[in-house]
Parts: C-alpha cells; structure tokens; sequence
C-alpha cells in the first residue's frame, strides 16, 4: 500500500543531509512550508543551498535557517525584500553566497529539472551584466542564452490538501513554485493545511500536483495567519 | 524630483497620476497586461469605464483585481510586489512557471514598468543601481525580453536633476531596444529609430526644454 503520510514535521525532513540543494516553494510569504523549514532548523542539517524566489521575512521561514547559520548558498531571483533581515544581514557579513537569478530564468531552470531537459536557451537577461560567460545563441535571428536545469535533492512545498498517494491541491496563488519544485526534487516533501483527504477526496480534475512527484506529506494545519496588518 | 525650480516659467508637469492615466489610456480593450512594482501600480485603477484589462502577476494569476476591502483580505492572495489583492470574475491561478512562461511566449501584450534610465535606441535599466545592498531582480527581465510592447512610467529627471532619458544607459541594464513607449511628467514619447519622439508634452513643454532635460535625442514631429 502507498501511505506518504509521516506523522510529525520533524519526521517529514528526516535524512535531509548536510550540503544539500533544498528547493523552497514560496512567493513573499504566500505558500512558504513554513512549518517544515522549522523542522529543518531542528533537524540540524547545514551548508545548505537554498533555491528560493525570496530569503525570508522576520524570522521565519528561509530567514530561521539563515539566522541559525545553516546556508551556505542562496539562489534566488529577490532575495531583498521587505523585511528580509537575516538574508542582509548574512549577506553584508559574507557569510553566504549568492547567485540572482531572474524570475522566469529561475523558474524555467528547476522546471526543466523535473522535465528531463538538461539546458535551455531563453531570451531573458540577453545583453545584460547576468549573460557575462554564458553562451549566446542565435535562433531565427534572435539571440538567446543557455541556461541550466537547477535540480534540487530535496523539495520543501505547501499545499493545502494532499491523499496518501501524494496528490496535491493548493491555495490560490500561494501554490507559485511548488508544482514545478515537486517535480524537480530527488525528495519531494509537502506539508498540507487540511487534514489528509482519503483516496478519492480529492477530485482528479483539482489535483494539480500528481502523487508521483510526492514522497512525504504531513498535515500541520499551517496556512499564512493574519492580523491585518501583516502576516504573524 | 522635477521641482518647479528646475523648470522654466510656463511649464506645468503633469501629476504622476496623470501620467499614469496617460499610460491607462492608451491599453486597448481586451490586452492582457503586467503591472510593475512603484508607479505603474497606479494605472489599474485610472483604466477608462468600460475598458476591459486582464491584469496578469507573474506569481500565477490572470484577472486579478483591486485591494481586498476592510476584513476580507485572503492573506496567501497577493501580486508580484507582495501587496494583498483580489481575483475577478473570469480570473485564474497557475504555476509560477506557467506565469512565466506565459510572459516569455509572447502572451503578454503589454508590460508597464518603472525606470531608472531609459536610451534613446530603447534600452532599459531599472533593476539595480551600484552600491545596493544586495541585488534583487525578480521578473523585470523576463517581463522586458518577452512582453509584446514595452512602456515605461517614469519622472521625466532623476532626484538629482539628473535625465532619465538619456543617449545611453549608465546603470546595468534590464534588456536591450525594448522599450516602445515613455510616458513621464513632461511628455510622452516614443522610442523610434533611435530616438525619443514627442506624442504629447505637458502644458508649456516645448522642444528646448525637453533638449535641457533629457539626455537622449528628441524628436518633435
């Protein structure tokens, strides 16, 4: 029987290993696996890179690794943002490198990751200081970089209803990176805001990310609060 | 800023709201259209009755709509600059990748965006200035590279005085001949065979005091 239900957090991000590529969903704070980035800062893993669209707020999130000292690398397309202090402060200290990339570059490398496709050629950033050292080609007259697929060994996603086979539903636009993300990770992990739904709970026509790409999924009841000021 | 010191007796600058009226104006019934973050977040709101936009927000959505009201805010539903929003009827959600893919394909039919300089052959700059803090770029590249028609909303000079009309960019770049149309407190212009050409100026504008303030060349037809 297929049961990728774990029961706890901490479970869910076990035998994340030191040095790994962790692949965080997120846009802002809508959709961050908030819950499971704390079990990582628990579970101790460290020299992490993190490819995430930003770097955390306050202290949560990506911003509790990077305060706890546990990233070595961040990839990411904007990483300073509104209240992204721990991401300045490690990257004033030079204590993390960093590599911007632009958004749908970013996006586009960890979906050909999952997608089998090993580099692509885009127009993005073609003619800019971020082209400098990649090869430039010209298709129907227009020039194009080559870019990389950016696979990560482990996929950190929220979604906000999941079954036991792995099946996936989200919440409006907090679902942003995490269907690429799944598919792109040796370890796909999710963490959902309803209870697990049984086989058939969730209609196939919802589902938006398939099991397959799922390895664990644990119920944590998190979405985003707010206290209508901002989130808490 | 433009500060009325700066500028001759006679000019009266358009407010920043009505420059992005100007921008609003001119989106035709039925595109489908990105709003950048800073001054182009004010053109949703100034469309003309009637005129039928899909907003579209590279985090993954079509047809979102204006701030939430008091005490209905869905806190995961925000836009590109992380601000609460709404989705309108006829409105859909869609992967990050999708969203990007949807700007990168030629989908989008216009991109409006801020600047901090803009040439004269259409190169923009407006993701990072030297001695920032960290760089940030989000998705000011893809939106640039791929959008059918590029428009800029921006003050006609710097805070400093300085153009942001100019021959050529001295900030890094975003993308290079993107830039179709300008639309600033002074005039609005079109970038057109390696010049700024003159759509429509502000009251009291006239050639010599666009010559004075911007770096590029102008052409008055």
């Amino acid at each position: 029987m297929i049961d990728k239900r774990v029961a706890t957090a901490l479970e869910a991000v076990a035998g994340i290993h030191d040095g790994a590529t962790v692949l965080v969903g997120g846009f802002g704070e809508s959709g961050v696996p908030t819950v499971l980035l704390e079990a990582l800062v628990q579970q101790g893993a460290t020299d992490l890179t993190i490819v995430a669209n930003n770097a955390g707020t306050a202290e949560r999130g990506i911003a509790a690794l990077l305060r706890a000292g546990r990233v070595r690398r961040m990839i990411s397309s904007y990483p300073r943002s509104r209240g992204s202090v721990w991401f300045e402060r490690r990257y004033a200290e030079g204590s993390i490198e960093l590599e911007v990339v632009p958004q749908g570059t970013l996006t586009e490398r960890i979906r050909a990751a999952g997608a089998g496709i090993p580099a692509f050629f885009t127009p993005t950033a073609v003619g800019t200081e971020m082209a400098e050292g990649k090869e430039v080609r010209e298709f129907g007259g227009r020039p194009y970089l080559l870019e990389y697929a950016l696979p990560g060994d482990v996929a950190l996603i929220r979604a906000r209803r999941a079954d036991r086979w792995g099946n996936l539903t989200y919440h409006s636009v907090a679902r942003n990176y995490a269907p690429t993300m799944a598919a792109a990770a040796t370890l796909t992990i999710a963490e959902t805001e309803e209870p697990v739904a049984e086989l058939g709970g969730l209609g196939p026509e919802e589902i938006i990310t398939p099991g397959i790409y799922v390895d664990r999924v644990v119920h944590t009841g998190a979405a985003l609060a707010w206290d209508g000021e901002g989130p808490r | 800023m433009t500060g009325p010191a700066l500028l001759p007796d006679g000019v009266t600058p358009w407010t920043m709201t009505e420059v992005a009226a100007h921008a609003a104006a001119d989106l035709p019934d039925g595109a489908h259209v990105n709003i950048g973050i800073g001054l182009p977040t004010l053109v949703p709101a100034l469309l003309p009755p009637g005129r039928e936009v899909v907003l579209h927000s590279e985090n993954g959505m079509l047809g979102m709509g204006p701030p939430p009201g008091p005490g209905t805010a869905d806190p995961e539903l925000i836009d590109a600059g992380k601000n609460l929003v709404t989705l309108l009827p006829g409105g859909s959600y869609f992967s990050h990748a999708e969203a990007c893919a949807m700007i990168r394909g030629g989908h989008i039919d216009v991109s409006v965006m801020g600047a901090f300089q803009v040439s004269q052959n259409g190169d923009l700059a407006n993701w990072s200035i030297p001695g920032d803090k960290a760089p940030a770029v989000g998705g000011a590249m893809d939106l640039a590279a791929g959008a059918r028609r590029v428009v800029v909303i921006t003050r006609h000079t710097a805070s400093s005085g300085e153009p942001k009309l100019v021959a050529a960019c001295s900030l890094p770049l975003t993308a290079r001949g993107v830039v179709d149309r300008v639309y600033t407190d002074l005039a609005t212009l079109d970038v057109r065979d390696g010049q700024f050409r003159v759509a429509a100026a502000a009251p009291g504008v006239t050639l010599a005091v666009l010559a004075k303030l911007t770096g590029g060349e102008i052409d008055w037809p």
